[in-house]
Order: structure tokens, then sequence, then C-alpha cells
């Protein structure tokens, strides 16, 4: 199930090889033209920034393109409200002393130290080179146990059978699922998830995704200029995911 | 109550008649010589394409071992080629009709309940062919170039 050490050996000469002949720019090409043969490498980090001064409050287009996206669709299911799946969701916060009011998505954090991870007793949670936290839902036995584990409350269980799955997000009952940074898209090279293209379509602009290994990135540029936060930042699990305003 | 040579004999009678059994079902497995054998051997039409992407031989045997290899390349680290995906499985072989690779006659399906297999693939992923349209990656600027260059052609 995981990267064997042959493949292992080889990410690293040949993330170290593409460093060393040209650093910088040599890797940027590299990221914009992953071939489909080719394996992800640490080389990227995708991450994603949230600006919560521009999320706007009662907005949850990021979600409904989220849904739409991945094919999630609540309409189908019969249990209650709170076990139905969310990959991302809209948590409104007040400052109870000056009464500040803001909205912000929550989804996967997408961790580099993930308790997801390390609480996984069949190795079916697990983190992308590139920093991406997946479920490989064919090892996993819908224990929950990472569920218990995450901090942020990102993970759902799957309950019920699903039909009518997207072919590029499988999902089943039984499962353990959670946002994905819409790996498939990545992998194909969008550059873009589902919800930064929903939230910049309606003129907010409020999430940016990037790759923060790449200087040359915006939102690399971007945490390097502004004051940027993440969620539970004493717990020290060095998440992917950054906010603005909060 | 038996005697003991008595249950011996059984047994071997026993024995001779699951073997005579096994042996007939194992002939007549996947073989189109067998038409006229009393199993009703399983139908499906192939529309799509001159050949699959290993020979037939090799897929009726081995096709479990290629998806499940893919798989992991695919989920683990983002290898996302075509040849061994199930994507691709279900896209070439899914009914024209039912755009499905499920049912009575589906191509999976029917040969799966002839030899009283489960299938487990299909409670995660969609056994409906091209299921999204969103399938094609947008042309970016390498892409433009390309096209630009050879005028689309390809």
């Amino acid at each position: 199930m995981s990267v064997s050490r042959r493949d292992f050996m080889a990410m690293g000469a040949a993330a170290t090889a593409g460093a060393a002949i040209a650093p910088g720019i040599r890797l940027i090409e590299l990221a914009q033209a992953k071939s489909p043969e080719e394996a992800v490498t640490a080389a990227q980090r995708w991450g994603l920034l949230i600006d919560t001064n521009k999320c706007n409050k009662g907005c949850t287009s990021c979600v409904d393109a989220c849904h739409t996206e991945n094919g999630i669709d609540h309409e189908q299911l019969k249990g209650s409200d709170a076990t139905k799946p969310q990959w991302i969701r809209k948590v409104e916060v007040k400052d109870p002393n000056t009464g500040y009011e803001h909205s912000l998505p929550v989804m996967c954090q997408h961790c580099q130290e993930p308790p997801c991870v390390d609480v996984c007793p069949t190795g079916a949670s697990f983190k992308r080179a590139d920093g991406i936290v997946l479920v490989d839902r064919h090892i996993c036995i819908g224990c929950r146990y990472c569920m218990m584990a995450c901090p942020y409350k990102a993970r759902s269980f799957e309950h019920e059978d699903i039909t009518g799955q997207k072919e590029y997000a499988p999902r089943g009952k039984g499962t353990v699922e959670s946002c994905t940074m819409c790996v498939h898209k990545v992998d194909r090279g969008d550059g873009t998830t589902a919800c930064a293209e929903a939230c910049a379509k309606e003129g907010h602009n409020a999430i940016l995704f990037g790759d923060l290994n790449d200087p040359k990135s915006e939102i690399a540029q971007t945490v390097r200029s502004k004051a940027t936060r993440r969620i539970r930042e004493d717990l020290n699990l060095d998440n992917s995911v950054r906010y603005i305003g909060i | 109550m038996l005697r003991k040579s008595q249950k011996f004999a059984s047994l071997l009678v026993l024995l001779a008649a699951v073997g005579l059994a096994t042996s007939s079902i194992a002939s007549g497995h996947g073989d189109e010589k067998h038409d006229n054998s009393r199993v009703p051997l399983p139908k499906h039409s192939i529309t799509k394409g001159d050949k699959c992407v290993e020979p037939t031989e090799v897929m009726r045997k081995s096709h479990m071992e290629f998806i499940l290899h893919h798989r992991d390349k695919t989920v683990h680290q983002g290898i996302r080629t075509k040849q061994h995906s199930l994507k691709n499985c279900v896209n070439c072989h899914a009914d024209p009709e039912t755009k499905s690779v499920l049912g009575k006659d589906g191509f999976c399906e029917s040969c799966h309940t002839y030899a009283a297999v489960s299938i487990d693939c299909f409670s995660c992923h969609t056994d409906k062919a091209n299921a999204s349209k969103q399938t094609m990656r947008p042309i970016d600027a390498i892409g433009q170039k390309v096209i630009a260059i050879t005028g689309g052609e390809k």
C-alpha cells in the first residue's frame, strides 16, 4: 500500500536532480506539466489561503460547488442532517468583546503532521507526497478513529448507499471521506479547486489555491507578505490551509 | 448406524461425484466451443475498439490484478494513466444502451454472476460510462502553443 523503498528513492533522486540542475524555474515548469504517468513528489506542497475579510456571511457557493464537483447529494440521503457528509462547511464566529462577526469556510486543513494518519489502524488515512491528506477507501474499514482524532471535524462517515458518483470521485457506504483538495483537478493540472473557482466566480476571491513550495506562486507570495494564521496553531500540525483575518 | 466400510464407500462415492461436477464446470468455463452446454454462458457484446489494453486471454485471467495495481498507484502516487484504469474499462465496455457495465447483460456483471464472484468496485465507483463530461483537461498555455503550431491536428 505504501510507497515502495525503490519508488521513494527514485522520487528523492528526481526531486534533488530537478533542484540541482536549475533551481526555481525548472521545478515550476515540472509542476505545471506533470504528465499522467509521473508520480507526485514533495517538490509541490498544495495549500489554500482563505481571506475571511472577503468571505460573505450567508454565501455558501464554495459548499455548493464542492457538493456538485464531488457528487455529494444530501437530498439522496435519508439520515439526519448531523450524519450527512460535510467536506466543507461555513462557520460563523463572533468576538464577544467587540461584537465583530465573520464567517469562514472550514475543510480538511491538510496537516503535514496529520493526527488522522497517526491513528489510522490500516494505513488508509495517508498524506500524499505533495501534502494532500486523503483516505484510501479501498483499505478503510470505517472505524472512524480519524474522525475522533481530527481537531477540525473535517471528516465524515458515509452511512448510506450512494448512487450517481462522479467517475473521478468514488464514494461509498462504510468508509470515511473528507476534502481531497480536488485531487483529481490538481492531478489534471487545473491549478484550482472547486471551492476556489466558485468563490472567484461569485466575485469574492476569498479562497486562493496554489503551491506553497513555489516561491513565484501567488499563494506563496501572499503568505510571505501578509500575516496569516492557522486554526489551532497550538497543536503544531503544520496545516496547509491558512487564514487571513482570524 | 453405518459400519466403517460403508461409511468409507459412501465417502468415496461423494468425492467422485464432486470431482465429476467440478471437471465438467471447468471444461465449460469461458469456452466458446461449449455453446451447446447446459450451463448458460455469459453473453455480452463488445462495441467499442478493436482490442483491449492487453490480450483477451490475459485480461480474462488477470484483469483484477491490473486494476488492483493501478488503483494503488493512482490513489497514493497520483499516477493517472489510462491503460489499466477502471474508468477506462467502464468507458469502453459500458453497454451503449444502458451506459453501464452492470445489469443482466452488462459487461462486468454478466460474467461475474456466471462465475459467482461478487464485484466490490461499483459500491463506490460509478458503473456508468462518462458519468461526468468534464473529463478533458482545459487547454493551458502549453496546449495553446501546440495548437498554434500544429493547427489543432494530432
